[in-house]
């Protein structure tokens, strides 16, 4: 305080008489992820319903694995949308990744270590790429990702053709270091009998790290603001540029995580998949909340977007329906969770 | 000249004692906090700005009138560090200063609140308080926000301010457009400003928005700043003002001391008493109006009968 002479007192320490103590309910209302949650605890009881079978610790394992798969990368998808821009070239960059581990460590009968280092720093490189062109472009992150989407795509079939001579990578499982890398990606854990898939902790970790860093950083203030205005931001000395270009390699570094667990689940990459699974890591974080325009959502949104997304995947098979009728819901939940977001956040905002 | 105070400040704050005490301070204080001598600004061959003097103080507020256009947002950009000056000098606390960015021109105490680039709608009122200058706590990669401490600072400040809110955590989006800019007022002070600039603060306000701001102005002069008030509105700089700096296509058409002009001198020189007669023929070609007519007309008698009395430049 520069003067505090001149500073009347202050008001007493009691209780605002104009804030009606926001009860539980309300409070709950005002989160970014409730409308996720409702649906998630709606989906989740009909399943239980019509298919029993999904109550049964392994399915639920499954289904768990299924989301951890898509709630990976919506961590860093989520995080990217609400810094106000958004990545369409995730599915592929997480073969690129799955690929470049592979095909390096073939190639050059090096350590499989190393093929995964070499991954990570491609995979914050692409990010880094996406965020730089952005940045000094000026152009909506629909096209600048859109071009490293297909550019990617190219370089995946492309490059693996060239290298390996075939459209799928060569097997790398008795490489050195495959067991042992294989441990920290692709292992499971046994609980109480039940197999549960390493990725369900690793999304678990993420997600937590992901809110920490969102809601009680700097980073994460900044994260708020550049997608609420940039403009703004920058007016009161915010790094956007920084900020914008970290959430890119953010969304590289989970696009590195699941392209690792690709590759150590089966020890090959076809190079011509992902493509598509960019969408379903944006409909998790728009399920979860996250505002398309940013400034507005949470992790535990998408986190719960993409749960809803891995009970909806399984929950059709346990329910011995024809998988054909699933993208069907899923658009029309996409709908819904977006409709219902809007008005839980418009009534947030006038409460 | 008598300063007719009719100011809709509080009582505590009395204009006319305040100005009492003021020997002068263009000659009598050796240095300003900022002073402007015949500085401008010229892009290529496009003259934006151009010899304009003005300076301000700790405890004063310094306001720039002018019509749009008239040069006022380069004048500003100048001393927020925006654009450089390209003739002139500018000196802070009486050393010559070239400010090349916004941060240059925070570290050296101005700070400049703009109209619709104070904050982020959707962020709770004490993260945009604290934005881009959180408080954290705790050491290396756990560093953490204090949240609690930033917002019982962002309700101290903002009740130091006069603005008691209900709850610093609701988006700031919610608050009139004048709470918002307290809240940006509130927090350039905070972080240090010695030199406030607003950028058309009342613009967009209604009458008693405007009026809560102007009182927040004078709650920042008495808090030792040094206060730039941007304005087109006469009515508004008057009451608040204790210099007046008049710019009229990039150039100053006058700069005066609170004691040396009155607001129908202020105001009839901003509207210039040619247009408004250039107005009133207007009117009588169209026919009609009677009524208008005769009031501008009168206006206009007004207009020339004080032109410039006060002038010391």
């Amino acid at each position: 305080m520069t003067n505090t002479l001149l500073t009347p007192p202050t008001a007493p320490k009691v209780a605002d008489e104009r804030v009606a103590s926001k009860g539980a309910i309300s409070t709950l209302l005002g989160r970014p992820e409730f409308g996720a949650l409702v649906g998630a605890v709606a989906m989740f009881a009909f399943f239980a319903f019509v298919a029993p079978v999904f109550l049964q610790p392994s399915s639920f394992a499954t289904v768990l694995y299924g989301s951890s798969t898509i709630g990976i990368m919506a961590v860093g998808v989520s995080l990217l949308m609400i810094g106000g821009e958004f990545d369409l070239s995730t599915g592929v960059a997480v073969i690129s990744s799955a690929l470049s581990a592979s095909l390096f460590s073939w190639y050059f009968g090096t350590n499989v270590w190393v093929g995964v280092v070499l991954a990570l720093v491609v995979s914050l490189a692409v990010g880094f790429i996406n965020g730089w062109i952005l940045i000094k472009t000026n152009l909506p992150s629909f096209i600048v990702t859109l071009a490293t989407f297909l550019m990617l795509t190219g370089l995946n079939l492309g490059l693996t053709r060239l290298i390996g001579g075939s459209v799928s990578t060569p097997s790398i499982a008795d490489m050195d270091g495959f067991e042992s890398a294989r441990a920290i990606f692709a292992s499971s854990v046994n609980i109480a009998g039940v197999e549960v898939k390493i990725t369900v902790f690793i999304w678990i970790a993420l997600v937590a790290v992901a809110s920490w860093i969102l809601l009680r950083t700097r980073i994460g203030n900044w994260i708020f603001a550049v997608g609420g205005d940039a403009n703004a931001a920058r007016a009161v000395g915010v790094p956007v540029i920084r900020t914008k270009i970290g959430l890119f390699m953010g969304v590289g570094f989970c696009a590195w995580i699941l392209g690792m667990h690709n590759l150590f689940a089966f020890a090959t990459v076809q190079s011509g998949e992902g493509i598509g699974n960019e969408f379903l890591y944006i409909i998790a974080a728009v399920i979860g909340g996250c505002l398309l325009t940013g400034g507005y959502g949470s992790a535990v949104g998408g986190a719960i977007g993409a749960f809803i997304f891995g009970m909806a995947n399984k929950g059709i098979v346990y329910a011995e329906w024809n998988p054909d009728w699933f993208k069907f819901f899923l658009g029309l939940m996409l709908l819904l969770a977006t409709i219902v977001n809007l008005v839980v956040k418009k009534r947030a905002e006038t409460k | 000249m008598t300063n007719t105070n009719n100011s809709p400040a509080p009582e505590r704050i009395d204009q006319a004692t305040l100005l009492q005490e003021q020997t002068d301070p263009l000659t009598h204080t050796p240095v300003h906090l900022l002073e402007l001598k015949d500085v401008g600004k010229h892009y290529g061959n496009i003259i934006a700005l151009t010899g304009v003097t003005m300076a301000v103080d700790t405890g004063r507020v310094t306001c720039v009138l002018g019509d749009n256009g008239a040069g006022k947002s380069t004048l500003i950009k100048i001393i927020a560090g925006l654009h450089q000056h390209t003739t002139g000098t500018l000196e802070i606390m009486g050393a010559e200063r070239k400010l090349n960015s916004p941060r240059e021109a925070l570290d050296s105490g101005i700070a400049a609140v703009y109209q619709d680039l104070a904050v982020v709608s959707l962020m709770p009122i004490w993260r945009n308080f604290f934005l881009g200058s959180e408080l954290t706590k705790g050491l290396g990669p756990f560093k953490s926000l204090d949240v609690e401490k930033m917002k019982k600072i962002t309700k101290d400040e903002l009740a130091a301010m006069g603005i008691d809110l209900r709850d610093v955590e609701q988006p700031i989006g919610q608050l009139s457009g004048g709470e918002r800019q307290c809240v940006a007022i509130a927090r350039a002070v905070h972080f240090g400003a010695k030199v406030l600039i607003l950028d058309e603060p009342t613009a967009a306000l209604g009458v008693k928005q405007s009026g809560v701001v102007l009182r927040y102005i004078l709650q920042a002069r008495d808090r030792g700043l040094g206060v730039i008030f941007i304005t087109h509105n006469p009515h508004h700089a008057f009451p608040v003002g204790d210099r007046f700096l008049l710019l009229k296509r990039g150039k100053s058409i006058g700069y005066y001391d609170k004691k040396d002009i009155t607001i129908d001198e202020l105001t009839s020189q901003m509207a210039g008493g040619a247009e408004l007669a250039e107005l009133a023929h207007e009117l009588e070609q169209s026919g009609g109006h009677a009524d208008v007519l005769a009031e501008v007309k009168a206006e206009v008698a007004d207009a020339l009968d004080t032109p410039a009395a006060g002038r010391h430049s």
